[in-house]
């Protein structure tokens, strides 16, 4: 049982992630909030945004001064993009400055739902995958289209829960199901996740981690809240791999019948 | 001088200023950024050597919170 454990490794595009838990960096009040949730969370890999430069205030401070790149891995991510272009430029960059090919790519459809594009997620991800990226996809619950990600080279698969930053949880159990049980890569739930208890069921699912950034930066106490998940995603993987008792219409007694007085 | 436009903005630059220059101006040469040039990415090893010229358009990125 403990030789089991020690197995299960999580592996995403050939690296090795000692948490199943991954925690996206933004809505946090400042950066040491940050930096304390993600501490707390026990993640080794966080989500981060491309943006400009703010060339008017120097003394700004850095992300990077608060979350340390050699402890934790970077995750480039598009969020914000609406259309192929836009992603990959965004991501061409980040390689540029990070010099890593591991990316996250998300393509929006719709401002008001922050639903995935399909049509240009597909088309980002084979020209990333010629490019020589490795590329984790958000995209929609859609199992058919999950294949396709996977057929086009894409790491890992990212379906949705519910819309980004809604906290309404899992709202399709059966198709993160049918993703979980045709994929090859590993699939991960990205969006929509509200409390600890939704990841739990993700993982018991057998998704083989998570994405959490609104559940944990908008709860009223975030590091409690990132620990909570720390602790939501083993137990649920745990869960898992014990593999649940058989359900029953009728009670069965847990105490023996025999030698009843 | 030359007139260029920096992360949308718009700026006068002395003439024959390299895009480290333009960095060390910010003290970003030793940040973790990348910089496109008229819409083409810079490698690093091409800062000291990329002069900047009259409507020059320059993006300067890096990593920030996100989901």
């Amino acid at each position: 049982m403990e030789d089991n454990l020690k197995k299960d490794i999580f592996k995403v595009a050939g690296k090795s992630l000692k948490s199943r838990l991954i925690v996206g960096t933004g809505k946090y009040k400042s950066l040491l909030e940050t930096a304390k949730a993600v501490k707390a969370s026990g993640a080794s890999m966080v989500t981060v945004a491309v943006r400009r430069v703010n060339i008017l205030d120097r003394k700004k401070p850095l992300l990077s001064d608060y979350i340390d790149p050699k402890k934790i891995i970077f995750l480039p991510n598009t969020a914000g993009c609406f259309t192929s272009e836009e992603a990959l430029r965004t991501l061409r960059l980040a390689r540029e400055m990070g010099g890593w090919k591991l990316v996250k790519l998300e393509v929006l459809g719709d401002k008001k739902t922050l639903y995935p594009n399909m049509i240009e997620t597909i088309k980002s991800t084979k020209i990333l995958v010629k490019e020589g990226f490795k590329v984790m996809v958000y995209c929609n619950d859609d199992p058919l289209l999950a294949k396709k990600l996977e057929e086009n080279g894409a790491s890992a698969i990212m379906p949705l829960a519910s819309p980004i930053g809604s906290g309404l949880g899992l709202q399709n159990k059966v198709n993160i199901s049918l993703i979980i049980k045709q994929s090859r890569v590993p699939v991960i739930v990205d969006a929509g996740i509200g409390t600890a208890s939704d990841a739990t069921v993700a993982m018991e699912l057998g998704c083989d981690g998570v994405l959490i950034n609104s559940a944990i930066a908008q709860a009223n106490k975030p590091v409690l809240m990132a620990k909570a998940f720390r602790d939501a995603v083993i137990s649920g993987r745990n869960s898992y791999l014990a593999g649940r008792m058989d359900k029953n219409y009728f009670a069965i007694a847990s105490s023996p019948t025999k030698g009843l007085i | 001088m030359a007139k260029i436009q920096l992360n949308g903005k718009k700026l006068v630059i002395n003439s024959k200023y390299s895009i480290l220059d333009l960095l060390k101006k910010y003290n970003l040469s030793n940040k973790k950024i990348a910089v496109e040039h008229n819409g083409v990415i810079v490698p690093k090893v091409m800062f000291k050597k990329k002069y900047l010229k009259n409507n020059d358009r320059l993006e300067i990125v890096h990593f920030i919170g996100g989901g």
